[in-house]
């Protein structure tokens, strides 16, 4: 079987949207998974043990179980809840809430190489609780996280085609409905795995340069 | 649900996920070693091109990848992959990658005058990796190499889309004969966190006896 440019050509536009429902998905999630996870590591430091310890639980929970099957999970039985959301926004919710645990650690990592000076400096000011974080210890924290953040950022992107398997329209399930549609699956698939490397490349190239630029 | 959905489905599906994992480790490891070795040779043509495996398939979506390997492969090259071995090549090439970035840094790790010892004593270069270099780098790539484990074992439910009847394909069969999804999902998961819980206390035995024989003890 050859190479045929016109099926390319043909599957130009299906791959156009599907790239930018892929790279909405990636902007939703990342901001569910940054914020989310960041309540998370808040919620790993509480002084109870009745909080640190189901949030660790459930955390690592969703962290060593299929992304797959989490939105199999969300998208058959959310419906049975009564909560109705659409493939697009359960898939979403589903990416941001898997990557949240694992910002998590990322920001607990980063929460916990402040210098233990700049608690007791604070402490020592008395400044109030929400200034001790806002002020203090998250801006000197993001500094060093930035990098690792940005590389789950990546990992989130090629974990966007999972979205297919409950019918998402990103660049996997474009190239899908392409060759379902004309019969010839090279083309369209062929595309989409060069994408994710022309996309995934240099972000990690970026990730590496912001690396050496913030972390010394 | 009942007990023959529970036999006929769920049960062999557990069994499917287990190999998948074992031979996609298997073929991982073997490129992981072989491509980060690699990335340590002499020669400049052997590093660029194991450099550029690395990007290459850590850059594109092992899903991706399984779907190219299962519906492009077989039209380019004449012959067609059964699925479940389309996934094991999928899994083991992209993950290999991966764990090839791990053999990398624990070799780089080993200090330098381990290595200026093994010239010295004139041995040769494939001599000092197999009894100077591993035997000090792998006790430090087993953690790393256990979190890529259950990432591996989480990736193995992708098989499901291509219609292997691993354990998330069985939840699929089942979830259609008894419409009760929340059940059926939940049991999955809790299925997954088992196994990556056994493959995390089994990793960390074989740390512990690695560790052992070069006299450091792990906590």
């Amino acid at each position: 079987m050859n190479w045929d440019w016109s099926a390319v050509w043909d599957f130009m536009p299906r791959f156009g949207d599907g790239v930018l429902t892929t790279l909405k998905v990636l902007a939703l999630g990342s901001l569910i998974s940054f914020s989310l996870g960041l309540v998370w590591a808040l919620a790993f430091r509480a002084p109870t043990r009745f909080v640190r310890w189901p949030v660790n639980l459930i955390t690592e929970f969703i962290r060593t179980t299929p992304l797959l099957v989490q939105l199999f999970f969300l998208f058959f039985v959310l419906p049975e809840w009564g909560v109705k959301f659409s493939a697009l926004t359960t898939g979403i919710l589903a990416i941001g809430l898997h990557y949240s645990t694992y910002t998590a650690q990322v920001y607990r990592a980063g929460i916990d190489a402040v210098p233990k000076g700049q608690w007791e400096a604070a402490t020592a000011l008395s400044l109030p609780a929400h200034r001790t974080w806002l002020a203090v210890i998250l801006p000197q924290a993001v500094r060093r996280i930035a990098p690792a953040l940005g590389n789950y950022v990546i990992s989130m992107l090629k974990d966007t085609p999972l979205l297919a398997g409950i019918s998402v329209l990103e660049m996997l399930q474009q190239s899908r409905l392409a060759g379902a549609s004309t019969f010839q699956y090279t083309e369209p698939l062929t595309v989409v795995g060069v994408a994710f490397i022309l996309i995934a490349y240099p972000a990690s190239l970026f990730v590496r340069a912001l690396e050496r630029r913030l972390v010394r | 649900m009942t007990a023959g959905l529970w036999q006929h489905w769920v049960l062999p599906g557990i069994w499917i996920t287990v190999q998948l994992t074992l031979y996609s480790a298997a073929l991982a490891a073997v490129v992981a070693f072989g491509v980060g070795m690699a990335r340590t040779h002499r020669s400049r043509a052997v590093r660029f091109f194991a450099a550029a495996y690395t990007e290459i398939f850590r850059g594109t979506s092992a899903l991706v990848l399984m779907f190219w390997l299962f519906f492009v492969l077989p039209p380019l090259a004449g012959w067609q992959l059964v699925p479940m071995w389309a996934a094991v090549l999928a899994l083991g090439l992209s993950y290999g990658a991966y764990g090839a970035e791990i053999v990398r840094g624990a070799l780089n790790a080993v200090a330098p005058a381990q290595r200026e010892a093994g010239i010295a004593l004139s041995l040769t270069p494939w001599q000092r990796m197999r009894l100077v270099l591993l035997p000090q780098a792998v006790p430090e790539m087993i953690p790393p190499f256990c979190n890529l484990l259950v990432e591996l074992l989480k990736g193995t439910a992708l098989v499901s889309l291509l219609g292997v009847g691993d354990v998330s394909f069985a939840a699929y069969l089942v979830r259609l004969a008894t419409q009760d999804s929340a059940g059926i999902y939940t049991v999955t998961l809790v299925i997954y966190f088992v196994l990556a819980f056994g493959l995390t206390r089994g990793m960390k035995a074989l740390e512990r006896r690695t560790k052992a024989n070069l006299g450091v003890s792990v906590k």
